[in-house]
């Protein structure tokens, strides 16, 4: 009887060679938490592209509203490596489309936030995709090869996105009172939701161990949170703009910041789907999908008829 | 609910040296596939050739037996983050 | 003139980008974002050439706006989308194969033909895909066809001597794609806005124009 970790030369291989392919043996197990965390993952991305998408008919300049398009756009083309890093386990992308839309998979409950003003494309930038970075730099190196390599791909992009979010900021910073004070409205409503982002305290984190062993997750979800606040505080000072947590204080002892209790009763009350925008992302996702329905149909069609044609 | 295939896609990103797996990708036709090839992979100019084909048509083994399109993409110079001038003394960017 | 096609270049850009998260499939969504930025490069490269590309684009009013009625029209559905920017494409490669007279837009007229000529190609392969493709989408082509016909016209009044190819090109590919070709065609010459524009423009400048003076 195999343990649930994996057979011996499962766990040898992955010990060994620390990678996983997809045409090796693997615990049944192992495959479908890949497929959850990699679907999720894509999820979200495309997800995603929603709040800030809102945003590029109302950017305020045209060099803006050019990055902020190509920005979008890249998001697309994360899910898709994700999405494709997903189908290489066995399971097809509307398989995975579906279980998203029927609420059998989910995505980052940090989109379900709404983008209230311009000072909010900044903010996801710095925070949101800064938390994100800090998440997905350990998964580069994680045990299954296609997430590992799209893991990389999109680390290279996302560079981008937090420094474009960081100079957006900076810039309403040092600009009017009126755009200063609509920078760290932005930044006060992002930031707690931004430390959620990594997940429940590690006490309270079921499946860790498991995920841990099998190389998926390198770090406990504590260390990288701890690991954004130290990078994203000295940033703060750099943009002249104050953190909302009154209890933020350097430890000179521990060399870390302490920061103050996240209240997570908000987290799972998102989660559970009662989030400001929950219905509102849905709902644009599954019309974009349905109402494609006679484009995918067309192309089916004609390909048909090609084929029959050359035959 | 239509389905679209999957594509595999490959991409030599400079001359003299071989084409590379980039991923996969759906479309309904070869033509489309590399279309979106283009689209998805090469964005940052990342290709000067690209082959698609259907995951249907590759056969893998098993492990223990063992111009003028790419030309737009390389003036958009906002998309590689030194692009930005960063404030001196701010890590982590 | 210069004018002209860059409000076309700006407003198609700005519907183009109302696709995103909208599209049949996410590679389209990609698609959207690619054709969107080339002409937003187009665009600002243009105003460049005559002032401030962020005071043209935000603090204009809608009469000042030099665009065509074709591209200000709301996307509409898939098949009317790609058949808008056949014909915008279809105009682009035409005219920027014709001399500008000058090294700065000659500039300019070379990198963008590359760019629009990719546009026709994907516009061109979808238009094939959906006339040729169902009973549904041939009949969506179909009407999406009849809408853009009479607008060519207008379409090309910055270069009129390029109605004709464009036209001939046009027909040709909706022939292949089993469309029927339209034989009416509408002579207007540049007139009023639709109400489309102003409700663009309210959406894309009331940011900008809250802030008077500010830096973004």
């Amino acid at each position: 009887m195999h343990d649930e970790l994996g057979d011996p030369e499962f766990l040898a291989l992955l010990d060994n060679e620390g990678r996983i392919e997809p045409r090796d043996a693997m615990p049944d197990a192992y495959r479908k938490t890949l497929i959850r965390q990699i679907a999720q993952h894509a999820h979200s991305e495309i997800i995603g592209m929603q709040p800030e998408g809102n945003w590029i008919t109302r950017a305020p300049s045209l060099h803006r509203k050019a990055i902020l398009l190509a920005k979008v756009q890249d998001e697309a083309g994360h899910g898709l490596y994700l999405y494709a890093a997903a189908e290489t386990l066995g399971i097809d992308r509307s398989e995975l489309l579906e279980a998203l839309h029927e609420g059998r998979q989910k995505y980052s409950s940090i989109f379900n936030y709404p983008t209230k003003s311009w000072a909010d494309i900044g903010a996801i930038g710095w925070l949101v995709d800064g938390a994100a970075i800090v998440n997905q730099v350990p998964l580069c190196r994680c045990s299954y090869g296609p997430y590992a390599r799209a893991m990389i791909r999109i680390c290279k992009e996302e560079s981008f996105h937090q420094r474009q979010g960081f100079d957006l900021l900076l810039t309403l910073s040092n600009g009017t009172p009126a755009q200063h004070a609509m920078a760290q409205d932005a930044v006060d409503r992002w930031w707690w939701p931004s430390l959620m982002m990594f997940g429940p305290p590690d006490a309270e984190s079921p499946n860790s161990a498991r995920s841990t062993r099998w190389g998926i997750k390198r770090f406990s979800n504590d260390e990288l949170r701890q690991r954004f606040v130290d990078i994203a505080v000295p940033q703060s000072e750099a943009l002249g703009l104050t953190l909302p947590d009154p209890d933020l204080r350097w430890n000179a002892e521990t060399e870390h910041w302490d920061f103050g209790e996240i209240d997570f009763s908000e987290l799972y009350d998102v989660i559970a789907g009662k989030g400001y925008c929950n219905d509102e992302r849905m709902e644009r996702r599954t019309t974009a999908h349905n109402d494609g329905e006679w484009v995918r149909e067309a192309a089916m069609a004609y390909a048909a008829k090609q084929k029959e044609k050359a035959a | 609910m239509t389905a679209l295939p999957l594509w595999e896609v490959f991409v030599r990103p400079k001359r003299g040296v071989s084409h590379v797996h980039a991923g996969s990708l759906h479309a309904s036709d070869a033509e489309s596939a590399l279309r979106n090839a283009r689209d998805v992979y090469t964005r940052r100019g990342e290709g000067v050739s690209i082959w698609v084909v259907p995951a249907a048509e590759v056969t893998a083994s098993s492990p223990d037996e063992k111009e003028a399109w790419f030309d737009p993409a390389a003036d958009k110079i906002y998309r590689h983050p030194t692009f930005y001038d960063v404030p001196d003394g701010v890590e982590h960017l | 003139m210069i004018l002209d096609l860059a409000d076309d270049a700006l407003i198609l850009s700005h519907r183009c980008s109302e696709w995103l998260t909208r599209a049949p499939e996410i590679e389209l969504d990609i698609a959207f974002g690619n054709i969107g930025l080339d002409l937003l490069g187009q665009a600002r490269s243009l105003y460049a050439l005559v002032g401030d590309e962020d005071q043209f684009a935000y603090q204009r009013d809608t009469h000042e706006w030099r665009n065509c009625t074709l591209v200000e029209l709301p996307n509409g559905d898939f098949a009317f989308s790609m058949m808008r920017l056949l014909a915008f494409a279809s105009y682009e490669c035409a005219l920027f194969s014709t001399d500008p007279g000058r090294d700065d837009l000659r500039a300019i007229y070379a990198k963008a033909i590359k760019e629009a000529t990719y546009h026709l190609e994907h516009a061109e392969a979808w238009v094939l895909r959906l006339g040729d493709g169902t009973d549904v989408s041939h009949a969506r082509m179909q009407a999406a066809v009849d809408t853009v016909w009479p607008l060519i016209t207008e379409l090309c009044s910055s270069a009129p001597e390029v109605e004709g190819v464009v036209r001939t090109q046009l027909a040709a590919i909706l022939t292949a794609a089993t469309l029927t070709v339209p034989t009416t065609t509408a002579s207007t010459r540049r007139r009023e806005h639709t109400p489309h524009l102003a409700h663009l423009l309210n959406e894309m400048q009331a940011l900008a124009r809250e802030h008077e003076g500010a830096t973004w």
